[in-house]
């Protein structure tokens, strides 16, 4: 019973119930009415930020070969640590809009290719220096050298020349891009003293806490730096995450009390750890999707009738339930969701072994289909190519199934392969989405989609600057990539971390899993 | 000690030696057949062509194999390590830290583990066939029958999760408090001592029952001895070569058989730093605790070795 209430009252505190509601289900639960107001008013005086304390994240995605150096992220731990101690000139929102960090403000030319971005004064890095315009034109230019292997460096590309002027930074664009401050929120681009051109992974930034220990793979902590600049983040006086890729060890030690924050709760155990007190899941939508891709140049996936057969022939309901247990939401065979700005909702894609015959048999193929899997394609993805294996044989389509070893899988099977399983991790704008993996020149078209016409019209939503006319052009090209393109998207992971009920402040942010990576900032720990 | 005993041991060690030498061949045969790419594996998902042509030409890539072989033995047995390919650490620094915890680990494990496996043993002996024979060769061989990692997550169901004695993680670092420490071992190396106790202790059973059938104990028996005085002064010395060898090689896999425990319980040492590595295909790492973990093993074998020939009286007063 305490789980729940627990759970009821802090969403009355935070707004999200009623008083009348919670105290109704208090009474369907059998809590006498005295009890539930008290706990109601605990959790309304525990709902105010507390400081002081450790706090501590357990989290899968950390090795002893990290670096604290932003270009090289590419593994969550040290992405994660990097959102609390640096900082990049924008932040994107928990409800997905750019919001300002180390600039102040920012304004586009009429065309979108010349943007000017105001830093903020008087911030200061953990060194003592105060962060300067120089400081910020220095990281863009590190990040877009080649030398620096950043993982930033596709971003950078568009980018012609970043100048100081005064205490602005002006970006000068190769192409007009309305998208630019999205971009500019990217983990890998961390303000950093002369942009780390002298020590990369020295770990200064301008964040509200101080590194301290870094030891790669195991533990890595942080203090409150006494001079952070904005007061809405920053609570515990310490923060530490201790590594644990063991998805087991990772429970035990969040019921153990050893940490207080987790990420990565395998979707098959959540509702055993539900029924545990003092645990609390916290499960959000993202952009992350699964998918099926097939190479639309390469026969027999370059016929349309086949790739709406296989399409067809998949049951994302049955898919949803038995391999996410429910958390997650329906794929509609593109890469974008709600959670993306300027989304239109399209008709949702069924299973409909009719229509899969149908246009199996218009597609002339004959004979069996192979698809390749892999233990690390997806999480659950061996079992879910056999459900779709079923699906497809009740649509009389044959799958051949092939189990590829997780080793190699990506250099060797994605993107190279003509059908495989694979997932995406999501992109905060529907241009960076369609422009990484649907854009005809994009390295990771991993689908081999190419059409001079969709490129088109990605080219001018991005130089659109009003919503609207780049809302109708999204919706156009979801609705080519839905119908004629390669890729089979069964579904939409949800985020699934987990908390002590100590853990307070906390918000859904969709943006990243951990808060959108800002757990360990944003959240205090109640006494 | 005369000769032919130091002729034996400088035999044994320089055959120790040629099949280090030989493992290192297979250790980098094997890192070279291992699929995919080391730079693809570096640079991940994100990785663009001309990046990927840049980094392999860096890190020297592109010699033959047995070029890269020889410059790395070559800094082997110079002591030098290399550098890891994915963080740029020196190797042997990075090493050090790591191969201390896990031979922490291994000797706390070790202290309580062998002692306890030959005082077991002995009793067994002592009463054997009795109930306490029984007793104690069934929970060994239940503990060691059942999978390590199972062994593990009981030890943190009921001791961190349920009664919240011992912290079910135990990370360890640089300047924390020596108690503390153990504390945070106290599962891991709860957990092998319960995995290594049943063999030794079996071993330590049997080699000292095949004396107890031998003429001289009857005789000290008819002397009157108490059965542990006779187990202790005559049966024990006599089967001790049989019982250093099986110790050895448990000492040998408590310090190289770990990983499992290690990522049980994400204690950092030289398994988890090997897995790391493997993972992101940091071929000069793989190659360099390979070495140090083939090097541990033979030379503790050596040790079981010598031991053994220096405890037979046969070989140490030749006629």
């Amino acid at each position: 019973m305490s789980n729940e209430l627990e759970y009821l009252s802090r969403r009355v505190a935070a707004g999200k119930l009623n008083r009348r509601d919670f105290l109704g289900r208090a009474a369907a639960l059998g809590v006498a009415a005295t009890f539930a107001n008290s706990l109601l008013a605990s959790a309304a005086k525990a709902e105010g930020p507390v400081k002081g304390g450790i706090l501590r994240a357990g989290m899968q995605g950390g090795a002893a070969t990290d670096s604290l150096d932003p270009a090289s992220w590419s593994s969550q731990v040290p992405y994660f640590f990097g959102r609390q101690w640096g900082e990049q000139l924008v932040q994107i929102s928990p409800e997905g809009e750019p919001k300002p960090a180390l600039a102040e403000e920012w304004g586009a030319s009429d065309d979108a290719k010349t943007w000017t971005f105001k830093i903020r004064k008087g911030v200061q890095f953990h060194d003592g220096k105060e962060m300067t315009p120089a400081d910020v034109v220095a990281t863009i230019e590190r990040h877009s050298d080649e030398k620096a292997k950043s993982g930033a460096l596709g971003l950078m590309g568009g980018i012609a020349s970043v100048k100081a002027d005064g205490q602005n930074v002006v970006f000068e664009l190769k192409d007009a891009n309305a998208d630019l401050p999205f971009l500019l929120d990217d983990y890998h681009l961390m303000i950093q003293p002369n942009g780390g051109k002298d020590k990369p992974d020295a770990g200064i930034g301008t964040g509200p806490y101080k590194v301290t220990v870094n030891e790669a793979g195991v533990r890595l902590g942080a203090e409150k730096f006494a001079n952070y600049w904005r007061d809405d983040r920053g609570f515990a006086d310490q923060i530490e995450i201790i590594v644990i890729n063991d998805a087991t060890a990772r429970t035990s030690a969040l019921q153990g009390g050893q940490v207080d924050i987790i990420n990565r709760v395998e979707p098959k155990i959540v509702e055993l750890i539900k029924r545990v007190p003092g645990v609390v899941i916290r499960n959000v939508a993202g952009r992350g999707h699964y998918v099926f891709i097939a190479h639309c140049n390469t026969a027999p996936f370059d016929n349309n009738d086949l790739r709406l057969a296989l399409k067809y022939a998949l049951d994302r309901e049955e898919m949803l339930q038995k391999i996410l247990m429910g958390y997650g939401s329906l794929g509609n065979d593109t890469p974008i969701n709600k959670a993306y700005p300027l989304f239109t909702e399209m008709e949702q894609r069924k299973f409909d072994p009719e229509k899969a015959a149908f246009h199996y048999k218009k597609s002339g193929h004959s004979g069996s289909v192979l698809l390749r899997t892999s233990d690390v394609a997806f999480p659950g993805a061996v079992d879910a190519v056999q459900l779709y294996q079923q699906s497809a044989a009740k649509a009389g389509i044959t799958l051949e199934v092939k189990r590829e070893p997780g080793d190699g899988y990506w250099s060797e099977v994605w993107n190279k392969q003509p059908f495989s399983a694979s997932y995406w991790g999501g992109r905060p704008t529907q241009d960076q989405m369609y422009s990484t993996a649907y854009y005809s020149k994009a390295e990771w078209n991993d689908t081999r989609f190419q059409r001079e016409d969709f490129d088109k019209m990605l080219f001018s939503a991005r130089s659109e600057l009003d919503p609207e006319k780049r809302k109708k052009i999204y919706a156009d090209m979801g609705q080519i990539v839905r119908d004629e393109g390669g890729v089979i998207t069964p579904m939409f992971n949800d985020f699934i971390d987990a908390t002590s009920a100590k853990v307070g402040g906390w918000v859904d942010d969709g943006n990243q899993e951990m808060m959108g990576g800002y757990a360990l900032s944003k959240c205090w720990l109640n006494a | 000690m005369s000769s032919p005993i130091l002729k034996l041991i400088a035999q044994r060690v320089a055959l120790g030696l040629l099949l280090l030498l030989a493992v290192s061949v297979l250790i980098f045969a094997g890192t070279q057949i291992l699929p995919g790419d080391v730079a693809q594996s570096i640079l991940g998902q994100s990785a663009t062509p001309q990046a990927l042509a840049n980094l392999r030409e860096e890190l020297g890539l592109n010699a033959p194999a047995y070029v890269r072989y020889f410059r790395w033995l070559g800094g082997v047995l110079t002591g030098d390590l290399g550098t890891a390919l994915s963080s740029r650490q020196d190797i042997a620094t990075a090493i050090g830290g790591r191969l201390w915890n896990t031979l922490f680990l291994a000797f706390w494990a070790a202290i309580v583990s062998i002692p306890l496996a030959i005082i077991l043993g002995l009793l067994a002996v002592r009463y054997r066939n009795g109930w306490i024979d029984k007793t104690i060769s069934g929970l060994a061989l239940a503990s060691t029958s059942l999978p390590e990692f199972f062994v593990g997550y009981l030890l943190v169901y009921f001791f961190a999760v349920k009664w919240q004695i011992f912290p079910g993680i135990s990370t360890v670092y640089d300047g924390m408090p020596f108690l503390e420490r153990m504390r945070a071992i106290a599962l891991p190396a709860t957990a092998l001592t319960l995995v290594v106790l049943a063999h030794m202790m079996r071993m330590t059973r049997a080699a000292i029952l095949n004396v107890m059938q031998s003429a001289y104990i009857e005789t000290a028996e008819l002397k009157g001895l108490s059965p542990f005085e006779i187990i202790r002064k005559h049966a024990f010395p006599n089967a001790i070569a049989p019982v250093i060898n099986v110790v050895m090689l448990n000492l040998a896999f408590l310090i190289v058989g770990v990983v499992v425990i290690e990522v049980i319980f994400v204690y950092p040492g030289m398994g988890q730093y090997l897995v790391d590595h493997v993972a992101k295909r940091d071929v000069p790492v793989v190659q360099a605790v390979g070495l140090i973990f083939a090097a541990v093993y033979i030379g503790l074998n050596i040790i079981a070795d010598i031991a053994a020939i220096v405890a037979n009286p046969r070989l140490r007063h030749p006629k």
